[in-house]
């Protein structure tokens, strides 16, 4: 038989406001334990909450940004379980009434096929602490540092159908919350983390399977692991006569398989109530309007950008606004060269992506100022070397010594152009080869790229290549 | 000195007939000598309040005296006090000493206000004869083995025996009208979110407010004028101006019009009860005074609606109480369910722990629709009642409670009969509306009172009203024969 999975994802996306969603105190990442929290966080006796309004916009411009519906009136709720690292017994979050209803995100797929998910909510809600359970012989440590950072919950329809489909959609949004700059999109700092809905049906059918969750899973390749093994699990366990159980489950990704964490029937009563300490949120129309018109280029108006407007072609287009920070590399790289777009572009997405990743790095951290790019490509442009010297200037540079004209001038790489200096220089080449000259004389056209290597050898490769094509082919002909 | 107002101790510290030492010691001593046979104080502070009297006496030889400098109170243990026990009534929090003020204690102290002690009351304010304290009883200084009412209990009793002019309580179902009612003095439940509720431990956030308890009208508009204000650290605090509570208490109350509910005075009021009210109706038409009879339909199922919306609240509010950050904690946890459950079971009473299940089952799936979102509905009803009722009257006069203070251990075991004595008072929290109760007499030789309603804010008209009747009867000075033997 043939199956179809049917997958849904939720994101938890942590906001980057400065202070916590609910208390003043800071949401730093990599801070000692709980030294970050105040009498609020740790949910002392007579604390209330107070919302701070920053998230709330982060939440609406996400909202804005992915054409939905945002609710003019929001409830936060409690979700009531007991956990060490939750200090008050209940999370504060939204629950029958969220601030971003439904939307939609368009996501391109390998073959560069385009496919709309839709996107059933998404809200806000404070984050735990972090139980630590090593170091502390036999007891656990609790780090409330954590407790109270706002994330948004962000909850896809389940209309995505492969694991290579659930990964497109998560680069798609993970590339969105860093363009509209809600979220740092760190995932190994946890910033942006996914649970998997999974399900399997038999192709054709359109009831839904029962389904599993996946939780934690932090980077998009354990995303695209986690939901192969679970349909391949699910589908064998049906084919054998068995019965997929609705239930939890959690990543190893030591071994990439799934585990049971707890099944239905362990599952909470949350006791959902709408929290008594907090106003329902209002959103005006001319809050959202404000918003709207404040809203950054979106990724994919800036890719139309720049296949309209620099003529780049879809396929780089694509590349570099599938990143911000490559994508406003590349613009601040591209002021020095404003009319050589696509050449800025191969050497963005060419040489500098293959050393950083050559070197580990990413964008963020690369060695060489964007406008040194630019100017770089100014250089070929101008002829001040040829893209072969460039090539030596930018290794250079990427060693991080300094410009693009300070290498130049630093180790006389300018090209040379003087047609009387190219000349003088064929000569002499052409008289200390004369049996290579006859050859080529009689007719061994091959020869021609010997006396090439020679020339660019003997001009340290500065001699501008097509200027001495052009005088080697009429000296040796003579 | 003891038998003085607030309002005239105020007056002989700006006379300088005396100063906040003198007059704070003279209340220390009294509770020390006192306060044995009551239990109305879980925590005495006198080296604090002695070291504040003489910063407020310090201050008033500096000409910077506001007008209640040096005046002592007492605070309901529910108000969070910067390293002092905050106790709640609880031997989960015998152990908390808090590490920061509550708004509320915050304005008292700001205020130049003496702090003698924190006063008993019923487990996280859960109780109406504070008899669920884990510090014991209180007792009701008007007669031994008769409680004082509660929540607030302590603060009750300890204004009645004149061992504090003034102290502040919290009421989510009655619990500063039905104890000052059986103790005798006046009690007053602003409109929810008049008061800050930040650092008051939370029973249930939706009811909770706190208010002034104390011998007079004027002494609880003088209170109400520190504690009132908005507060950015509560949410639920209404941005509207505070005003001056205390220049409206003489405004002519001719041509007035209060309401008289027919379901307050029905078979279920005592003949006893029904005469005291009479009395009261009397005195108030005297003054120009009309009356109306109304309905308020709805409120017949304030009780159902309060002790499920309440108990929902209160056992999530209490989820934090988990042993592993603050309060009790049981000796030797094998592992994290034997921590939780251990604690909140040694460290809860009856009481509070019935609550939690109450409230706990009512917002369970499946029966959250059934209870909870029923009792909403009841909620809005109870308000559009009051809200139509107040578009005929100026306030509404009743009742406090059915009947006058009733013996220790004589409810104990029969909780609901113990809701049922809040029947008049928990229609006013659910629709977030002041209500302030006034001593009216006596029955049996125990106090009890009458409660005014007003429009949501209208804590100054109440004020009004309730001032210009003492000031025509004297029921609230009659106090308690306890002179130290």
């Amino acid at each position: 038989m043939e199956w179809e999975a049917v997958i849904g994802l939720e994101v938890h996306a942590q906001l980057n406001t400065k202070s916590k969603i609910f208390s003043g105190s800071a949401t730093n990442y990599g801070a000692m334990p709980n030294t970050q929290i105040c009498d609020i966080d740790i949910g002392l006796p007579g604390v209330l909450p107070v919302l701070n309004m920053e998230a709330v916009h982060k939440a609406i411009t996400f909202g804005v940004a992915i054409g939905a519906q945002i609710n003019d009136q929001s409830v936060f709720a409690r979700k009531n379980y007991f956990y060490p690292d939750l200090p008050k017994g209940y999370q504060i979050s939204q629950f029958e009434l969220p601030i971003v209803g439904v939307g939609h995100l368009d996501i391109t797929l390998e073959d560069g096929r385009s496919r709309r998910i839709g996107v059933t909510r998404a809200h806000l809600e404070e984050d735990a602490g972090k139980s630590l359970h090593e170091d502390f012989q036999g007891l656990s440590g609790i780090d409330l540092n954590r407790a109270g950072i706002p994330l948004l919950e962000i909850v896809s329809e389940p209309d995505i159908r492969t694991a290579k489909e659930a990964v497109a959609y998560l680069k798609t949004l993970h590339n969105l919350v860093r363009y509209i700059n809600i979220c740092d999109g760190n995932m190994q700092e946890g910033s942006f983390r996914c649970d998997a809905n999974v399900s399997v049906r038999p192709k054709g059918q359109e009831k839904f399977g029962t389904r599993t969750e996946t939780k934690n899973l932090n980077s998009f390749r354990f995303v695209e692991r986690a939901i192969n093994y679970e349909i391949e699990r699910q589908i064998e366990v049906i084919e054998s006569g068995g019965v997929i159980m609705q239930e939890t489950r959690l990543f190893n990704a030591d071994t990439n398989e799934t585990k049971m964490m707890r099944s239905k029937e362990d599952a909470n009563d949350y006791r959902y109530f709408p929290d008594p300490d907090l106003l329902p949120v209002r959103v005006t129309a001319e809050q959202i309007r404000q918003i709207k018109s404040t809203l950054p280029e979106l990724p994919a108006e800036k890719q139309q950008r720049f296949v309209d407007d620099l003529h780049l072609s879809t396929d780089t287009a694509t590349t570099l606004v599938s990143n911000k920070a490559l994508a406003d590399y590349f613009e601040t790289g591209l002021k020095a060269a404003p009319e050589h777009g696509q050449l800025v572009a191969n050497w963005v997405i060419g040489e500098l992506l293959g050393a950083l990743n050559k070197a580990s790095l990413d964008i963020t951290q690369c060695p060489i100022p964007a406008e040194h790019i630019g100017t770089l490509v100014a250089r070929i442009i101008d002829k001040t070397i040829s893209t072969k010297i460039a090539k030596t200037v930018f290794e250079t540079m990427f060693n991080g010594e300094g410009t693009p004209d300070e290498i130049i001038e630093a180790k006389g790489l300018k090209q040379v152009t003087d047609t009387a200096e190219i000349e003088k220089m064929v000569d002499e080449i052409i008289t200390q080869f004369p049996e290579q000259l006859a050859d080529y004389r009689s007719g061994k056209d091959k020869l021609f790229g010997f006396f090439v290597g020679q020339a660019m050898k003997a001009s340290k490769g500065k001699a501008n290549p097509a200027q001495l094509n052009e005088i080697l082919k009429t000296k040796l002909q003579n | 000195m003891h038998n003085k107002t607030l309002a005239e101790i105020a007056r002989d510290l700006e006379a300088k007939n005396y100063s906040s030492v003198e007059v704070t010691q003279h209340f220390l001593d009294r509770i020390k000598n006192l306060d044995a046979k009551f239990n109305s104080f879980i925590t005495v502070t006198a080296d604090h309040a002695l070291a504040q009297a003489q910063a407020a006496d310090a201050a008033r030889a500096e000409g910077k005296a506001g007008p209640l400098t040096g005046v002592p109170i007492a605070q309901k243990d529910i108000f969070c006090t910067q390293g002092i026990k905050t106790s709640c009534g609880s031997k989960m929090l015998d152990n908390f000493i808090s590490p920061y003020d509550a708004t509320v204690v915050k304005k008292f102290n700001n205020a130049g206000c003496v702090m003698l002690g924190k006063t008993n009351m019923d487990e996280f304010a859960m109780g109406s004869s504070n008899e669920n304290s884990f510090y014991g009883p209180v007792v009701n200084p008007w007669q031994e083995n008769t409680v004082p009412g509660g929540s607030s209990g302590g603060s009750a009793a300890a204004v009645a025996a004149r061992l504090t002019p003034g102290a502040t309580g919290t009421d989510t179902g009655g619990s500063i009208r039905q104890p000052a009612a059986l103790c005798g003095i006046t009690g007053l439940k602003p409109t929810y979110g008049r008061v800050s509720r930040y650092g008051m431990v939370a029973f249930a956030s939706s009811l909770d407010q706190g208010g002034p308890m104390t011998q007079t009208a004027e002494d609880a508009a003088l209170m109400l004028n520190v504690m009132a204000g908005f507060d950015e650290r509560d949410s639920t605090s209404l941005d509207v101006d505070t005003p001056d509570f205390t220049a409206t208490l003489n405004k002519d109350l001719k041509g007035m019009t209060i309401g008289l509910p027919k379901e307050f005075f029905d078979e279920r009021l005592s003949p006893e009860m029904a005469k005291q009210i009479d009395a009261v109706k009397n005195e108030l038409t005297k003054l120009g005074i009309n009356f109306k009879e109304i309905s308020l339909q709805a409120t017949a199922l304030s009780i159902p609606a309060y002790y499920i919306i309440a108990p929902a609240e209160c056992s999530s509010n209490l989820s934090r109480f988990d042993g592993v950050r603050f309060g009790h904690r049981c000796e030797n946890p094998k592992s994290l369910k034997d921590l939780y459950e251990r604690s909140r079971a040694e460290g809860f009473g009856t009481e509070v722990k019935r609550r939690i299940m109450i409230g706990t089952y009512a917002l369970s799936a499946g029966y959250y629709d059934a209870y909870y979102l029923k009792a909403l509905k009841i909620r809005r009803l109870i308000h559009n009642d009051f809200e139509n009722a107040f578009t005929e009257v100026d306030a509404i006069l009743g009742p406090t409670t059915p009947t006058p203070a009733f013996k220790i251990g004589e409810k104990s075991d029969d909780p609901i009969s113990l809701y049922l004595s809040d029947i008049y008072t928990t229609a006013v929290n659910l629709a977030g509306l002041p209500g302030i109760s006034i001593p009216c007499g006596q029955i049996n030789n125990l106090p009890v009172g009458c409660q005014l309603i007003g429009p949501r804010l209208q804590e100054a008209r109440l004020l009004n009203i309730a001032h210009q009747l003492q000031q025509h009867t004297d029921w609230h000075k009659q106090a308690p024969q306890i002179e130290a033997n």
